[in-house]
């Protein structure tokens, strides 16, 4: 299967040839695909998840391949880095302000300047513990509580009033009680960032638990299950890829909380790092801030999904 | 597709639960089934609804049943009660003697579709009821190794079910309900969801199967060549309530082969089981018109 798409990259004009080829492998696929099935997924990894044989199949069809995409995606960023460097030299002023954006050339000065000093890394430091402890916390106690809401109707009753109204409360309201509640500006921070992550993993563990195939259940019954068991070997797996949406979600917000709780307190973090240089005026230190949680937050929502990924194999 | 070496179970694992005779059909004289004037009703709605009137049958060990009748007549709920998913509402079903109270191992059970766990290996698949009757995994793993080639899939115990054809995981199906020597084999229309020559070929698969298995088997279908091919005992039953009005001896001899469908004792039960299962469609037909 694989090598259908690698032709294809260089040649385009292969594709015509080998379609008949395509019809012929899907009319023994019954017994073939599964012999074959090594080849895709050993070329997954090097193509960065992108090289599954549907999406590559998908990736013929629309004329590119996973390199020209990303090659676009590349040519996009530095685009919007041209536009503010125009922006910002020439002083742009209509609805948005350049006047005072430092430009991109700047920016990047001091990124490097600061990638060579220790304090820098002191702040990313800082943040990433708060979120490794507040998303881990929150991964427990979530699939804890959703599993339970999930099985057992009392609980979901006594729970969900709780879940459903603290849930949009947004993580800035949350500041001054953390503050007030908890011993120390870092348990708050904490305790902000684990609110933000609890809530999708608490819904989307709920929701996997719910939706678990009947017959799935009945088949493990039948087959002498007890009910531990089946939690452990249909009831989790079942949900596992809601889980990790879950999770993914929960990531993405676990940032985005962190940062109103850096904001308002703390001494390290990289959202005290960016509000800090503002009071500071020290303006190319705020995108290279921005820049960083951006980063930060992209890179661990993906290592979640691909940290999940060996456990999910099994869906195609 | 070829049937492994049934017998060869030098190297196999010993079994927890004995065989006398060391025949994997599980003991001789076991499997049993006693359905004594079961009723199910279900409430749908508020409206009472019942699936099943008043049905007494008694399967002998190692008997082969179809419970054929028109969708809807109450064949799967009936089978469900002998399952142990369904309590009767009246009535008892018994299996050796011992009443049936919820699902147990000593009744296995084949569904129709997707009932294989997707996350798991074919062969964990298979080894799930072994392991869950405490064997240790690697008992576990060999039972499901000597089960998956009996249904000659021996080359697929790696794969996940998705990775399979349909009937290739209905032959995992099978293998997954055989690997707990089941007193009694439940079956719900396991083939219906098979295109046709796959399904004629599951079904010859089965009375090979047969041959070394003399497990009590109970299958249902609303396939009446597939119940004639396949069945020692057919039993009609009649839609909306969901009654046993026949019990049909199928006396072509044993093993079956597909020729059979063209000899003539075999197209007088196919005729007789048709004529029964029209009136009885024709019958509801027209007593849904009336109740409307």
């Amino acid at each position: 299967m694989t090598n259908k798409t690698v032709p294809v990259a260089d040649e385009p004009v292969e594709t015509a040839p080998s379609a008949p080829d395509n019809t012929t492998a899907t009319a023994q696929a019954t017994d073939a695909a599964p012999a074959s099935e090594e080849v895709p997924r050993a070329g997954s990894s090097s193509l960065g998840g992108a090289g599954d044989s549907s999406i590559g199949e998908r990736l013929k069809v629309l004329g590119g391949t996973w390199w020209a995409r990303y090659s676009v995606r590349a040519i996009s960023v530095l685009v919007l880095i041209g536009l503010w460097h125009l922006a910002s030299v020439n002083d742009f002023r209509l609805l948005l302000n350049f006047e005072n954006v430092p430009r991109p050339g700047v920016v990047g000065a001091v990124l490097l300047d600061l990638l060579s000093s220790d304090i820098f890394y002191r702040h990313v430091g800082a943040s990433v513990e708060r979120v490794a402890i507040a998303f881990g916390l929150a991964t427990i106690s979530g699939i804890a509580l959703g599993v339970f809401m999930g099985r057992n109707r009392f609980v979901e009753d006594v729970f969900s009033p709780y879940v459903e109204i603290f849930r949009p409360i947004p993580a800035v309201a949350w500041i001054p009680l953390a503050i007030l509640m908890l011993p120390t500006e870092q348990s708050s921070i904490i305790f902000i960032t684990f609110l933000g992550a609890f809530f999708p993993i608490v819904l989307n563990t709920m929701h996997g638990v719910d939706q678990t195939p009947k017959d799935l259940v009945r088949a493990a019954r039948a087959l002498g299950a007890s009910s531990t068991s089946i939690l452990i070997h249909v009831v989790l797996p079942a949900a596992l890829p809601s889980i990790v949406a879950g999770m993914a979600i929960g990531m993405g917000i676990a940032w985005f909380s962190l940062l109103a709780g850096e904001i308002i307190s703390g001494q390290y973090g990289i959202g005290y790092f960016t509000w800090s240089s503002y009071s500071l005026v020290q303006y190319p230190q705020i995108i290279v801030g921005m820049v960083t949680i951006g980063l930060l937050g992209t890179l661990s929502t993906l290592l979640v999904r691909y940290g999940a990924r060996p456990f999910l194999r099994w869906q195609r | 597709m070829r049937i492994g070496n049934l017998w060869a179970f030098g190297e196999g694992p010993s079994r927890k639960k004995s065989a006398p005779g060391g025949t994997l059909a599980g003991r001789p004289e076991a499997g049993r089934v006693q359905i004594s004037d079961v009723s199910i009703e279900f409430n749908t709605n508020g409206r009472r609804n019942l699936a099943v009137d008043g049905a007494n049958l008694e399967i002998e060990p190692g008997e082969f049943i179809c419970l054929l009748g028109p969708s809807g007549c109450g064949k799967s709920t009936l089978m469900n009660a002998v399952a142990g998913f369904v309590a009767p509402t009246a009535g008892r079903v018994e299996v050796d003697g011992k009443r049936v109270r919820g699902p147990g191992p000593e009744r296995g059970m084949v569904f129709q579709q997707h009932s294989l766990f997707p996350w798991k290996s074919v062969r964990k698949n298979v080894a799930f009821g072994p392991r869950m009757a405490g064997h240790s995994r690697t008992e576990s793993d060999s039972i499901a190794r000597t089960f998956l080639g009996m249904v000659g899939l021996s080359a697929y115990g790696n794969h996940f079910p998705a990775q399979l054809s349909g009937g290739m995981q209905q032959r995992v199906g099978i293998a997954r309900a055989l690997a707990n020597y089941p007193d009694v084999l439940l079956m719900d229309e396991p083939f219906g969801a098979l295109d046709a020559q796959t399904r004629a070929m599951m079904q010859q698969n089965l009375v090979d199967l047969r041959q070394e298995f003399h497990t009590t088997i109970v299958f249902v279908t609303h396939d009446i060549e597939e119940a004639v091919f396949l069945a020692d005992r057919i039993i009609v039953m009649s839609a909306s309530p969901g009654r046993l009005i026949k019990d049909i001896r199928v006396d072509i001899p044993h093993p079956r082969t597909h020729e059979v469908v063209t000899e003539p004792r075999f197209v007088e039960l196919k005729k007789q089981c048709l004529d029964l299962i029209r009136a009885e469609t024709t019958r509801a037909f027209e007593q849904q018109g009336q109740s409307v």
